[in-house]
């Protein structure tokens, strides 16, 4: 009888709980005076996964960690599924985190890691063994449950950190750099398996990181930051194709977009489309190797090969503009080409050789043009 | 290890062991004189092997005490010093563990200037302060109590810097793991500071059990009862006579018991204390 009184009701809390998260104007002011988040809106839908990346510094974990009640807000409301949290301690604002050192605790087995935040909580004995187990199995690690976490290695440590904010069932995942410390290939794996796993669990959540390519693949909605504020918010592919600053041509996408000043390039574009433009961005790969004449309104660049880098399935063929030497840089930090380099980008593992000169050439379409100072997207 | 062959190796084992036998031979002069005839030894006459007194002297010396009358057997000097050793060395570690984790993990108004006033008292061992602290715990009316032998030395700079330090190297994620795990400040300290802190504790509790081991000057100052004499006070009263011969064989038993609680100590933790000396759990 007790046993099934617990089983329904254990069922009923597997329903998902909906969360939706929305951040209005959140701003933090440190005590010295330094502006570490300048305003930032944000909402994020029931069961979507957000990404904020950008470069170190720029106050994507702040925020996280303003969202998690780790660090106050100075101004402006964080929303948890219709609830404003400001004022609200972690513990009860319904979340659970991953940090990037996982955080395990050293003293416990993976079972009282998993188990303790839900003991604390004053939570049934057996339905804190129906979860851990399930969230053992899910991320198989049910043979692990009696070591210590430095019996584990970095990946299986991983995985207890993910249990723990699973067996919580919050209604808001936090993951901080969760990926940082674990060699390239398990990266991929686990960058991999979380995405199933937030898609299977239908939690809410919000992934901080620094690598772009973690950003793109596992975003539903991906917020590009520098310098505590928002550069550009949307879906991953939508801010790949149509980055609204320079900040965000040259982050995101690897190798980073070709930038040149318009004015002193000596590059002609027809007026119209061109006005008000200052800087030409051109993706690598857009760049294609031809002897064509120039296409209609596109982009012709006589290129000296300096370098060339054959990785087997692309080649990256570095060029100096001949006709004009030194280009002038932009400057867009990360990313950013030495100045004058112009990367093309060409499939297979043919091409040029160095000191060759080669003409590429690019098409109207796929051309990026911004502002001279960088901020705005002219083109549509 | 570096491996040397041959004669190195004969030598650097021949050093080792002069140096074994300068610090041992002391300590087996002691015991062979606590076992022979107390006669034999103010003639000058002590042999270097052990005598046939063994079980009497010691005998005597746990339980009756030397000839003297108004001298207490060592049984209970050795139950007084243990008391104060425990509680100074439990006592120093718990104050210290306390304040060093109010220290490092609340902020409160002057947490920095009363953190410099704590790193001061380390300039201020009992000696400097002796006579305010003999005044205090003599208003107190603790004389010659187990509170008044152990209370003053139990407020401990050392171990509260120790603390600090260590708390200091584990990482602030783990702290805001257990605040969104929904543990508070105690449960922080209880379920996840603490154990951490277990071999450090151990360690310390080697080094300043041994300290209040050794106390000397405050014992003698704030004993004034005979049944409340630490061992190392009843040592030195036992070699002042007036009227009769030294009984050097209960003098050098008493020596030799008071060295086996320290050493049980260090035997019995030094596992845990060599780990704590070398090695941050983390």
């Amino acid at each position: 009888m007790l046993y099934s009184l617990l089983a329904i009701r254990y069922s009923l809390q597997r329903v998902p709980p909906m969360a939706n998260v929305a951040l209005r104007n959140v701003r933090k002011t440190y005590p010295g005076g330094v502006v570490a988040i300048k305003g930032i809106g944000l909402e994020v839908d029931d069961g979507q996964f957000c990404v904020l990346v950008g470069p170190s510094g720029c106050g994507k974990s702040t925020l996280l960690r303003m969202v998690a009640g780790l660090e106050t807000i100075t101004g402006g409301e964080i929303d948890i599924g219709g609830r404003i949290v400001n004022q609200i301690e972690p513990a009860d604002r319904d979340i659970a985190m991953v940090f990037q050192n996982y955080a395990l605790y050293p003293h416990m087995s993976v079972y009282n890691n998993m188990a303790y935040g839900l003991r604390n909580r004053g939570m049934p004995k057996g339905e804190i063994d129906t979860r851990v187990q399930e969230a053992a199995r899910i991320l198989e690690i049910g043979s692990m449950l009696d070591r210590k976490p430095r019996q584990l290695s970095g990946g299986q440590r991983q995985r207890v950190a993910m249990g723990r904010a699973i067996v919580r069932q919050p209604k808001v995942f936090l993951f901080d750099e969760p990926l940082s410390n674990l060699d390239a290939k398990l990266r991929i794996a686990m960058r991999v398996e979380i995405r199933k796993l937030q898609r299977r669990l239908k939690t809410t959540s919000i992934y901080v990181t620094h690598d772009q390519l973690e950003a793109m693949t596992l975003a539903d909605i991906l917020v590009v930051m520098n310098g505590g504020e928002v550069e550009q918010i949307g879906n991953p592919l939508d801010i790949y194709q149509k980055p609204a600053t320079t900040f965000v041509a040259s982050f995101i996408g690897a190798p980073p977009m070709n930038l040149m000043r318009l004015s002193d390039s000596g590059i002609q574009l027809d007026t119209a489309a061109a006005e008000g433009a200052g800087i030409l961005g051109i993706r690598p790969e857009d760049l294609l190797m031809s002897n064509d004449a120039t296409p209609a309104g596109g982009l012709v660049l006589d290129l000296n090969v300096e370098a060339i880098e054959r990785v087997g399935a692309e080649t990256y063929i570095y060029g100096v503009r001949a006709e004009q030497g030194e280009t002038p840089a932009v400057s867009a930090k990360p990313g950013e080409l030495p100045p004058g380099e112009i990367l093309v980008r060409i499939p297979g593992q043919g091409g040029p050789a160095i000191g060759e000169r080669i003409r590429a050439i690019a098409r109207r379409e796929k051309l990026h043009l911004f502002a001279a100072d960088g901020r705005k997207r002219i083109n549509p | 290890m570096v491996e040397h062959e041959g004669i190195r190796r004969y030598v650097a084992h021949l050093i080792l062991w002069i140096g074994i036998a300068i610090v041992a031979f002391p300590v087996y002069v002691a015991f062979v004189a606590s076992t022979q005839d107390n006669a034999l030894i103010a003639n000058g006459q002590m042999s270097l092997l052990p005598g046939g007194h063994f079980l009497e002297t010691y005998y005597k010396t746990i339980f009756v005490g030397t000839s003297g009358s108004t001298r207490e057997p060592v049984g209970t000097m050795l139950f007084n010093s243990f008391v104060m050793a425990m509680l100074v060395a439990l006592g120093k570690i718990a104050i210290s563990i306390i304040s060093a984790y109010a220290i490092v993990y609340f902020r409160f108004p002057f947490r920095m200037p009363i953190f410099w006033i704590i790193f001061i008292t380390l300039m201020l061992p009992v000696e400097v302060r002796i006579y305010p602290t003999y005044k205090i715990v003599a208003d107190l009316h603790l004389l010659d109590s187990y509170a008044g032998l152990s209370l003053p030395l139990i407020a401990s700079a050392t171990a509260t810097l120790l603390f600090r330090q260590f708390f200091m190297t584990i990482p602030e994620e783990l702290l805001e793991a257990s605040r969104i795990d929904g543990a508070g400040p105690f449960r922080f300290f209880w379920d996840t500071l603490l154990p951490l802190s277990r071999t450090n504790m151990a360690a310390l509790f080697v080094i300043l059990f041994i300290l209040g081991w050794n106390q000397y000057l405050w014992p003698l100052l704030i004993t004034t009862r005979d049944d409340m004499q630490t061992i190392q006070i009843g040592i030195r009263k036992m070699i002042t006579t007036t009227d009769a011969l030294t009984e050097w064989p209960v003098v050098m038993a008493t020596a030799v018991l008071a060295m086996l609680p320290p050493v049980f100590v260090v035997v019995v933790m030094q596992k845990l204390f060599v780990r704590g000396l070398v090695e941050t759990e983390k």
